[in-house]
């Protein structure tokens, strides 16, 4: 099937995971056991089972995967309504990250049934029978369905992004065209959530070096903005065999983007400026 | 704020005795990446069959009988298997490499153009695999 849109959900799909073993390459202490079940409550019409990953970081013991038997009947249309159903009606333990409700803030980015969304913008309807819910990919898990982000958020952080200029500072605002605004759009739109990163194959085998889909993006919109003035020394800490050309166009990045936004093409954009400023 | 960031190629370690989230363990395969995953598999498999073939041209080198034991093995059952997996690993990773030249130009990295590529990547991979073998078993009669 033609994926056009990345909110578009696969109808069908041959394999819901890769057939590969569960343990494949997983350390002890990340293997996930075996969790309990929760039944629904009594009376309940519409019943759905969620598997959602748990990790209590005081009970000393492994990651497992609850099932929740959830009543639909009672619930919101959207996953993260699930879950804040959960919590305040059987089992207030579990923990999640959530503000906006509406896709703006990122913080309940998760992988839904597979695929990294935002809980808050992925309908109940839009999920397949037996629902699964894992924190975002390849991340140290604090608790639950709650990532521990301070490495990507130390990525983002080293492509230094504020407005660099040595020139001296204007009286007023600095202007740009409407042409050089346009530049801007599909980047400045990040919301930060990671769905992207933490989907992509390339950086879960180097996330220690290869800075992913949605720093590389962030990269791109200090590039290609018109009041930026470092850009020579932008493209030089971006020119590492493994900070930037560790992607190897999977665009998984593409794929699952909540807000539709195009990193594989951001991340193809800086390659391009590298070689042109080359010949 | 303008805190000073240093400039390591990589960034502090992060601490270790968190569990890690399952990643290709559970992430659904897409096109995407199992066109990805199966350009760096037939890459790593017709490398394979490179040194196949040069064991093969040395078989021919060697005089006819190891030649014919060369050829028996070749034109038997699972050897012809394996040949059709050769012809396809072949026809997949040059499509799939034409794809990715394609890209490296800054061009079709619109999704709905990722998905079409690739859907015509696996398409004319398997039907030129077809069309080798039907115009080779052909000639071979």
């Amino acid at each position: 099937m033609i994926i056009r849109s990345s909110d578009q959900v696969p109808r069908r799909t041959l394999f819901k995971r890769f057939p590969v073993p569960r343990n494949l390459g997983v350390p002890p202490v990340s293997r996930i056991e075996r969790g309990r079940i929760w039944t629904a409550p009594a009376g309940a019409q519409r019943v759905k089972t969620f598997e959602i990953y748990r990790y209590d970081p005081d009970s000393g013991a492994n990651p497992r995967l609850d099932s929740f038997e959830v009543d639909l009947d009672d619930c919101g249309p959207m996953v993260l309504d699930v879950l804040i159903w959960i919590k305040s009606k059987v089992d207030s333990t579990l923990t999640f990250r959530r503000s906006c409700r509406e896709g703006v803030c990122g913080s309940c980015a998760m992988n839904i049934d597979g695929t990294n969304w935002l809980a808050c913008t992925r309908f109940v309807s839009d999920t397949s029978k037996r629902a699964t819910i894992y924190p975002l990919n390849n991340m140290r898990i604090i608790k639950d369905l709650v990532p521990d982000l301070t490495h990507v958020f130390a990525q983002y952080s080293l492509i230094e992004p504020w407005l660099k200029s040595t020139t001296a500072v204007p009286e007023r605002e600095r202007l740009q065209s409407l042409e050089e605004r346009h530049k801007l759009d599909g980047a400045w739109e990040c919301i930060l959530c990671f769905c992207c990163t933490s989907g992509c194959p390339s950086h879960w085998w180097n996330a220690d070096r290869f800075l992913g889909p949605a720093v590389l993006l962030q990269a791109w919109r200090w590039l290609v903005d018109s009041r930026d003035e470092a850009t020579g020394q932008r493209l030089d800490d971006l020119e590492d065999p493994f900070r930037l050309y560790r992607c190897h166009t999977i665009l998984n990045c593409t794929r699952t983007c909540p807000k539709g936004l195009n990193p594989g093409k951001a991340i193809a954009g800086i390659k391009k400026l590298l070689l042109e400023r080359r010949v | 704020m303008t805190a000073k960031v240093p400039r390591s190629t990589s960034v502090p370690a992060i601490r270790t005795s968190r569990p890690l989230s399952p990643h290709l363990q559970i992430y659904r395969p897409q096109l995407t990446s199992v066109l990805s995953f199966s350009h760096r598999l037939t890459g790593v498999i017709l490398s394979v069959y490179a040194v196949a073939l040069v064991a093969w041209l040395s078989a021919a080198a060697a005089g006819p009988q190891v030649f014919a034991t060369a050829q028996s093995l070749v034109q038997s059952p699972f050897g012809k298997i394996l040949l059709l997996a050769c012809t396809f690993s072949f026809f997949l990773h040059l499509c799939s490499g034409i794809r990715h030249l394609m890209w490296d130009t800054g061009r079709g990295l619109e999704l709905g153009a990722i998905y079409i590529s690739g859907w015509v990547v696996v398409a004319v991979s398997t039907m030129l695999t077809a069309v080798s073998w039907i115009v080779g078993t052909t000639l071979a009669r």
